[in-house]
């Protein structure tokens, strides 16, 4: 494949600026790309090939008129959890498998402000529950690293069209890990901003007080980028911080020189692969090279943040997804003989088994004689890891460690066992517990299968986190590699 | 502590989830074993946290009192599963 | 065996934003189904509630009226339940921490007053509206109503009949009319009640099992649901059997409550701190200025009107019965020479007479605080009598015209005028000398066959009071 386009957000800016291709030809491109390639990854559950097309002409458009923004006429791929007027939205489940959203979610309209271009909305785990986007109604993501590995989840379609290069940048969604696992995974690089900084409205809700909104491409400077599009305050979203305009590339290129990173020490004990330990290890060497300082920190109440998050966001989505009902939207069960078989079999028929067991999960913990004993107590613990991490800041600038415990595993390698699966977030949970910022980068291999190193950032702190990754990236290339894809 | 099949019955009816008769021990199984996995927090002492329902502790805002909304029936109800007259149609509720 | 009935009332009062408390729909009623309902009233996937700044305000006012603590920190629930009027499966409401905590009301029964606690106010959405019949064995939904903004008061079991129960739920729809935070409208369904009832041995301290009757919409259903429903307890108790607690409706066909039939296990509401929205925190300096805001109240306003303007008791009751007939009274009194006293009374007949006929409310009266003000002004001061007041009335509650000018235009003015009258006078005098003797001689009533006279060659249009002091001068000068 003729692959003279470039592949990052920064490099495609330039070459419509400077006119060396049109925002049409490079869109043609990706689109081409797609329609060849995808097939074997299954990363895209919509393709707007007329839409896009519309899109880029209109940005040309706007070009030569003089009226460009920064990212104006740069493809972008969209998880399908976003509302977007016009579009199937189908949050990867048969419950919306023929949901045309009526509005656009808040970050959409930002993207459309910029004129950026949609390709299509990727693949993900049903209603963003997952880790390994094995429970999409639409089939499964492959891992353009070794297709018979998972990709991640539930960003699994965003992070594998960014991988194997089907789109620059995409937009994913983090509830204990959605973006930066899959980003770990596949290689690329995974933001979660602060809780607040991007607005909910219109991402379809799994876990309201965990999820965030945010960017997985190829560069910390591609992030940086899209933050600046889609982040911001939104009165829509009550959630949503009202805090001035800033822009997230502002400390691009500075020294990192004095800066204090903090290693947990319960982030290397057991559990851990030792080779992903050894290869982490060397990328805070690297780190250490530029001039950072390295303390070891304490977060002891970590090993909580899964059975903390496993009680909460089961809470949270058993209600935000009492609303599939099959009356006003979405699937409805055939010939439903009353009330109680309208709701039982059109739920029962177009949720998948993890959603199903989640929301059982979830109605338990809420439940009268358990509220306390489930819910309350994680919210308690929830405090105590939150203060933890606020501790470790009042030493360090930013906490790094593995993003997961192991590389992608195989397709249908924890069926069995669910809490399996649950300890892959390990690393991940206890920052969406507490609202913190955090990157996933591409830090080496282990046996071919990418490894992602973790920095986790202060409150509001995305513009130096971003630096830092960004420092590391300037003097390694991990985030280059390509996936041998297609072989 | 784990969750018999009653309770997985009990809890579907609460969620309108129907569950097959033959599937209710599976689901039993698997929420025991993620119930069980939860239960390591019982041994943290929490005496006296408060616990906390949103990561970033501000005080909430509020919007002013105007209408700001127009009617968009048309638009909403193109996918509707059962609308007649502008009304969603249910199966009859009895009181 | 002496029973006791023990009641508690719990009312939902609508609210009158502009808006819904958590959308920028608006909340006006009788619109076309479902016409009124945003994304975010359907429930749609991904929209977000953001609360509504004069709700919270109008919670508050409450609260303060009622001396109730405010709380300053309140958070929003989720209850959830499955029904179809309720779009997202759970409707946001307060649990824990509600607005309104304690607070109370005077209400008066029979003569004497009453104090009724108040256990809490909170803030919550309305759900929609469910339509069962007419759509062929289907239930119809309309979501305009869903989001609306509901303020749900809770009272203490403290109420002890159902004329207890109509007396508090009157005070209370005073009450939030005064403050204007609800229009309590019954037919509109923007004022409603829920009432729990339970019996007990006079004397005995502790609750029984108690049952809930739904959906109460006037005085009258309040009274006859609580009535048969103290006599259906009473009856079972009676034969030896227990009461089972349960939600029960009012069929007012036959003035019955009965048990709802569908009614599964006890719901389960899961209530747990809705995070889509945070905390609702309150500044005591935010609090202050609704305190100063306060209108003044109706039992303050009728110590005023009582001591100011020296009407009694009842009188002053119903001026202040409704904020309206208040307003008007003060804004007519303001005229220069409407005698308070005067203007009551102007108000309570001939005003009230007239609006009632035409159907409509004292805002709609057709003529104007300042015109009765100035109708009363004419009579204090002798232009007109009281009887060819009334027909002013009429024709200026008919007209655009003032007082004044309906007046001058029909050459209604009395003739007040002392020196025109006195010759008038001593004609009739002269020519009815008989009744001047009988007059003298102690027939004091004659007295009135020679106003009529003097009134006679008048047209009718002497000031008889004024004629009345002339001929008693003449009679005793003479």
């Amino acid at each position: 494949m003729n692959d003279t386009f470039p592949r990052t957000v920064a490099e495609i800016m330039e070459g419509l600026r400077q006119g060396e291709f049109s925002s049409v030809e490079i869109t043609e491109h990706y689109l081409k790309k797609i329609t060849a390639l995808d097939g074997e990854l299954n990363s895209f559950i919509t393709v707007n090939n007329e839409l896009a097309i519309e899109q880029a002409r209109a940005a040309d458009r706007r070009r030569s008129l003089g009226k460009a923004r920064e990212l104006t006429g740069v493809p972008y791929a969209n998880k399908d959890i976003f509302c977007t007027k016009g579009i199937r939205t189908s949050c990867g489940s048969r419950m919306l498998a023929d949901f045309i959203a009526p509005y656009n979610a808040t970050v959409v309209e930002r993207l459309d402000r910029e004129g950026m271009v949609m390709l299509g909305k990727t693949n993900m785990d049903e209603f963003a529950m997952g880790s390994s986007n094995e429970t999409s109604f639409y089939g499964a993501v492959r891992n353009p690293w070794d297709r018979n590995r998972v990709p991640g989840g539930s960003s699994g379609g965003s992070a594998a069209a960014v991988a194997a290069g089907l789109s620059p940048i995409a937009t994913g969604t983090d509830t204990g890990g959605s973006i930066r696992q899959p980003a770990a995974f596949c290689g690329v690089s995974g933001l979660k901003p602060t809780y607040g900084r991007v607005s909910r409205y219109g991402m379809v809700a799994f876990a309201s007080s965990l999820e965030q909104g945010g960017p997985l491409g190829v560069t910390a400077q591609d992030l940086a980028l899209m933050m600046n599009v889609i982040a911001g305050f939104d009165p829509r979203d009550s959630t949503s911080i009202n805090r001035p305009f800033e822009d997230f590339t502002r400390k691009l290129g500075t020294s990192i020189s004095g800066i204090k990173i903090g290693i947990p020490k319960e982030y290397f004990e057991k559990n851990l692969d030792p080779r992903i330990a050894e290869t982490v290890l060397g990328a805070i060497n690297e780190l250490k090279n530029l001039g950072a300082g390295i303390t070891e920190v304490a977060l002891p109440n970590s090993p909580l943040s899964i059975p903390a998050y496993y009680v909460i966001a089961p809470a949270e989505c058993s209600s935000n997804l009492s609303r599939y009902d099959g009356v006003r939207f979405g699937y409805r069960c055939k010939d439903p003989k009353d009330l109680n078989d309208l709701y039982c079999r059109s739920r029962s028929d177009a949720f998948g088994a993890e959603v199903k067991r989640r929301i059982l999960i979830g109605t338990y913990v809420l439940s009268s004689g358990y509220y306390d004993a489930y819910y309350r107590k994680a919210q308690q613990v929830r405090r105590l890891i939150k203060q933890d991490f606020e501790k470790a800041f009042t030493k360090v600038d930013f906490i790094v460690g593995p993003t997961t415990p192991t590389t992608a595993f195989h397709h249908g390698a924890h069926s069995d066992d669910p809490v399996a699966m649950y300890l892959a977030d390990v690393y991940t949970t206890a920052v969406n517990l507490s609202g913190l910022a955090a990157i996933s980068i591409p830090v080496g291999f282990v046996k071919s299968l990418p490894v992602g190193m973790q920095i986790i950032g202060n409150y509001f702190d995305e513009a130096r986190l971003l630096n830092v990754a960004d420092a590391y990236q300037s003097v390694t290339d991990w985030h280059r590699r390509l996936a041998p894809f297609p072989v | 502590m784990p969750i018999s099949t009653d309770e997985v019955e009990a809890i579907a009816r609460l969620a309108r989830l129907s569950i097959d008769v033959s599937d209710v021990p599976e689901y039993a199984d698997r929420l025991s074993r993620i119930l069980n996995f939860v239960e390591q927090m019982s041994t943290t002492d929490t005496e006296g946290i408060d616990p906390i329902a949103h990561p970033l502790e501000v005080a909430g805002r509020s919007r002013q009192d105007e209408v700001t909304e127009h009617d968009e029936r048309e638009t909403f109800q193109a996918q509707a599963p059962d609308v007649e007259n502008g009304l969603y149609l249910v199966p009859k509720v009895i009181e | 065996m002496v029973w006791e009935a023990v009641i508690g009332l719990e009312i939902h009062a609508q609210l009158a934003t502009t808006s819904k408390i958590f959308s920028g729909s608006p909340t006006t009623y009788g619109a076309d189904p479902n016409t009124q309902a945003s994304a975010v009233d359907l429930g749609l996937p991904g929209v977000l509630p953001v609360i509504n700044q004069r709700a919270i305000e109008m919670a508050v006012s409450f609260g303060l009226a009622i001396n109730a603590e405010i709380c300053r920190h309140s958070i929003f629930a989720r209850k959830n339940y499955f029904y179809p009027d309720l779009p997202k499966g759970y409707q946001i409401s307060q649990y824990e921490t509600p607005i309104v905590a304690g607070g109370s009301l005077e209400i008066s029964v029979e003569g004497s007053t009453k104090s009724v606690r108040i256990t809490r106010a909170h803030l919550e959405e309305d759900a929609g509206k469910s339509l069962h019949e007419g759509f062929q064995g289907r239930t119809a939904i309309d979501l305009n109503r869903a989001g609306t903004p509901l303020l749900e008061i809770v009272s203490e079991p403290d109420l002890r009949s159902a004329e207890e129960a109509v007396s508090y739920m009157r005070e209370v729809l005073g009450l939030v009319k005064y403050l204007g935070i609800c229009d309590g409208n019954m037919q509109e369904g923007s004022f409603r009640c829920d009432a729990n009832v339970s019996v007990r041995q006079q004397g005995e301290h502790g609750l029984n099992t108690r049952t809930e009757i739904k959906n109460l919409n006037s005085f009258r259903f309040v009274q006859q649901a609580i009535n048969y429903e103290i006599q259906r307890q009473i009856e079972i108790t009676e034969a030896g059997n227990e009461i089972t607690q349960e939600t029960r409706l009012f069929d007012d066909r036959y003035g019955e409550t009965r048990s709802m039939r569908s009614k599964e296990d006890a719901h389960d509401y899961r209530y747990f701190p809705d995070p889509d929205l945070l905390p609702i925190t309150l500044s005591v300096e935010f609090i202050e200025r609704l305190r100063d805001d306060l209108p003044e109240l109706p039992k303050t306003k009728l110590a005023r009107f009582v001591k100011k303007y020296n009407l009694n008791e009842t009188e002053a009751t119903i001026l202040v019965q409704e904020p309206e007939t208040a307003r008007f009274f003060e804004a007519a009194i303001k005229i220069e020479g409407a005698q308070p006293k005067q203007v009551a009374n102007w108000i309570i007949g001939d005003l009230f007479g007239a609006i009632k006929k035409s159907g409509l409310g004292i805002v709609d009266s057709c003529i104007s605080p300042a015109y009765l003000g100035q109708l009363v002004a004419r009579v204090v001061d002798n232009t007109i009598s009281g009887k060819m007041a009334k027909e002013v009335f009429l024709a200026v509650w008919d007209s655009d015209l003032s007082p004044d000018q309906v007046i001058a235009d029909r050459k209604l003015r009395q003739l007040s005028d002392s020196s025109a009258l006195e010759s008038i006078v001593k004609e009739v005098l002269s020519e009815n000398t008989e009744q001047v003797e009988q007059y003298k001689s102690g027939k004091r009533k004659i007295l009135g066959y020679l106003v009529g006279q003097v009134m006679k060659k008048t047209q009718g249009q002497a000031s008889p009071k004024l004629v009345n002091t002339i001929i008693q001068d003449f009679i005793t000068q003479s």
